[in-house]
């Protein structure tokens, strides 16, 4: 019943939500949500470029997004506009930029829809591979960071006085980040790359007692996210991507749902009951 | 280091002829303060004298624009910021936020929490405590490190009475069983001039500093602080430990100023007008009573200014 096809799908999608867990639960945390969608968003013109230059498409990607992230810090840092409107000014323009480029290309011809939403039925065994090695290396990063990384979400100047080195760490979770919406483009897409950082991380709160098991549960609950959305765009026959995002809401309706939440904290005292 | 004059034995941090500019404003400048192992330097001073921003310089959180900071060679710090803000989303407990830049010993750990009174909050969410609760929880945190300089800012802030008078016993304690040396924030005039080794009375400069004994004579302090100095030593029931010295400072018309003589932006205790704005001048101060000596004066000043 499963096709080749599918079982690839399922390895991309899942290698995938490994990885996005914890680094969702810190741009969560780091109420960076709309700074992942900026990023995400700067891709396409990534795409654009990589087109124009011939150059390697996950190096334009993971280029274009870099640059706007560091950017942004320097825009942000003469302080002449809020936070919100500066993403909102270089998530649009880079996103239009890089379709008007595309339009001016009329030698090549892309699948606009594909960038934007995601194939993951049509990932080769060469970017599954990519996926599981780029994502161990992101999650190996993440360990090493993951001191600094906390510390300075709870305060950027405690960290900086008890020699953390917030911003060497920012930095580099930055690179991580961009890292990942590129190797992530061509599962969900560009337009649903930040759902499937924030969705999981959000659904993992209520049910996280510390930010560590929160980035274990985000991961899992990424997979089952993935594996759901996949099982049901094959039987629905709907768009991959898309499928997988609505899996991640749904999982994370259930979560808001009182009795979930109740069953669970009550379901520890009562099995120390039971011997 | 080697030029530094006032590197002497035992100097943790020194800070000389410090500054910092933001848009075109010195926020501070021509800071002089060194803090020594085992010395408690209180910095006080009104909203905007810079206080804050003399304690991240003096850590290495901001980096001078003019004047130079050392800091003595694998100085480590325990810090209780002013403000922070975690997050809901973020799952923090009191155990793993005591951890937050380093693993304790499960000992060393408690030992804390049972010295700032809140070892039964171990596992409670961060987010859950009171004001007083947490600031109790970044002290213990800051003091288990075991750092060489404890730097506090406002560290009581939203604490009981009875808990502050605790607290700033148990950072003298501090201080006395590991020698470390503190720098310290707070508005709490009685409490520092208890407490304290050495004064720093800020405006944007140093004003005056010395000894409590001798801060407290002194005519920069007078005209800072003016009677609510000069009547802590008639009243030592000081509830009012946040805003004391800040009701004229805001009535004034600049945050920062460069000197510090009357009229500008400070005001003499003269002249006042004993009848007016009571209830105006209090009206967000949580607790208004057992002010009998300080209020009026500050009062009529706030009024004569509003």
């Amino acid at each position: 019943m499963l096709d080749d096809f599918f079982v690839r799908a399922l390895l991309a999608g899942i290698g995938l939500a490994l990885t996005t867990g914890p680094l969702g639960c810190l741009v969560v945390w780091r109420r960076m949500a709309y700074f992942g969608d900026t990023m995400a968003h700067s891709a396409l013109l990534g795409v654009a470029l990589s087109l124009f230059f011939e150059v390697n498409l996950l190096l334009s990607v993971f280029a274009v997004a870099v640059g706007v992230s560091l950017l942004l810090l320097l825009l942000q840092r003469r302080q002449a506009l809020s936070a919100d409107s500066l993403l909102g000014i270089l998530s649009h323009s880079t996103l239009a930029i890089g379709l008007v480029l595309v339009a001016f290309m009329t030698s090549v011809r892309i699948d606009l829809i594909a960038f934007l939403f995601g194939d993951i039925l049509a990932v080769t065994p060469a970017d599954i591979l990519l996926i599981w090695l780029g994502g161990a290396f992101v999650l190996i990063c993440l360990v090493f960071l993951w001191q600094p990384l906390i510390a300075s979400t709870v305060s950027h100047d405690l960290a900086e006085a008890e020699g953390q080195n917030p911003d060497r760490a920012r930095l580099l979770f930055m690179l991580l980040m961009a890292l990942v919406i590129a190797i992530a483009m061509k599962i969900v897409g560009i337009m649903l790359i930040t759902a499937l950082l924030i969705i999981p991380a959000a659904t993992a709160r209520r049910y996280s007692a510390s930010p560590e098991a929160m980035a274990v549960l985000s991961s899992v609950l990424g997979a089952i996210a993935v594996i759901g959305g996949l099982f049901g765009s094959l039987y629905g026959d709907t768009p991959s991507g898309p499928s997988i995002v609505v899996a991640a809401l749904v999982l994370f309706i259930l979560s808001l749902l009182p009795v979930a939440g109740k069953g669970l904290a009550s379901s520890t005292p009562m099995t120390g009951d039971r011997r | 280091m080697l030029m530094q004059p006032q590197a002497r034995e035992g100097t943790l941090v020194s800070i000389a002829n410090g500054g910092i500019l933001r848009q075109g404003r010195w926020l501070v400048r021509g800071v002089d303060l060194t803090i020594a192992r085992g010395e408690i330097v209180t910095l006080i001073g009104p909203n905007g004298a810079g206080k804050s921003t003399t304690a991240k310089l003096a850590i290495g959180v901001l980096k001078p624009d003019e004047g130079t900071v050392v800091r003595s060679a694998g100085l480590s710090v325990g810090y209780v910021p002013q403000k922070l803000s975690i997050d809901r989303t973020m799952p923090l407990s009191v155990e793993r936020l005591m951890q937050l830049t380093g693993r304790l010993k499960a000992g060393k750990l408690m030992a804390s929490l049972e010295a700032v009174g809140i070892p039964h909050l171990l596992k409670a969410e961060v987010q859950h405590l009171s004001g007083g609760e947490f600031q109790r929880a970044l002290l213990a945190r800051a003091m288990a490190r075991d750092p060489d300089l404890l730097v506090l800012d406002e560290p009581v802030q939203g604490v009981d009475f009875a808990g502050e008078t605790a607290l700033y016993e148990l950072i003298g304690s501090i201080r006395q069983t590991t020698g470390c040396g503190i720098l310290m924030i707070s508005h709490d005039l009685h409490m520092v001039m208890a407490g304290t080794d050495t004064v720093v009375c800020l405006n944007g400069h140093v004003c005056c500093r010395g000894t409590p004994a001798v801060v407290s004579q002194s005519d920069d302090y007078r005209r800072l602080f003016g009677n609510i100095g000069r009547g802590l030593a008639v009243y030592n029931h000081n509830h009012d430990h946040t805003h004391l010295p800040d009701g004229r400072v805001q009535h004034g018309d600049g945050s920062i100023t460069d000197h510090c003589h009357p009229g500008d932006g400070h005001h003499h205790a003269e002249g006042h007008d004993h009848d007016h704005g009571h209830d105006h001048a209090h009206e967000d101060h949580a607790h208004d009573h057992d002010h009998h000596h300080a209020h009026p004066h500050r009062a009529g000043e706030a009024h004569r200014h509003a």
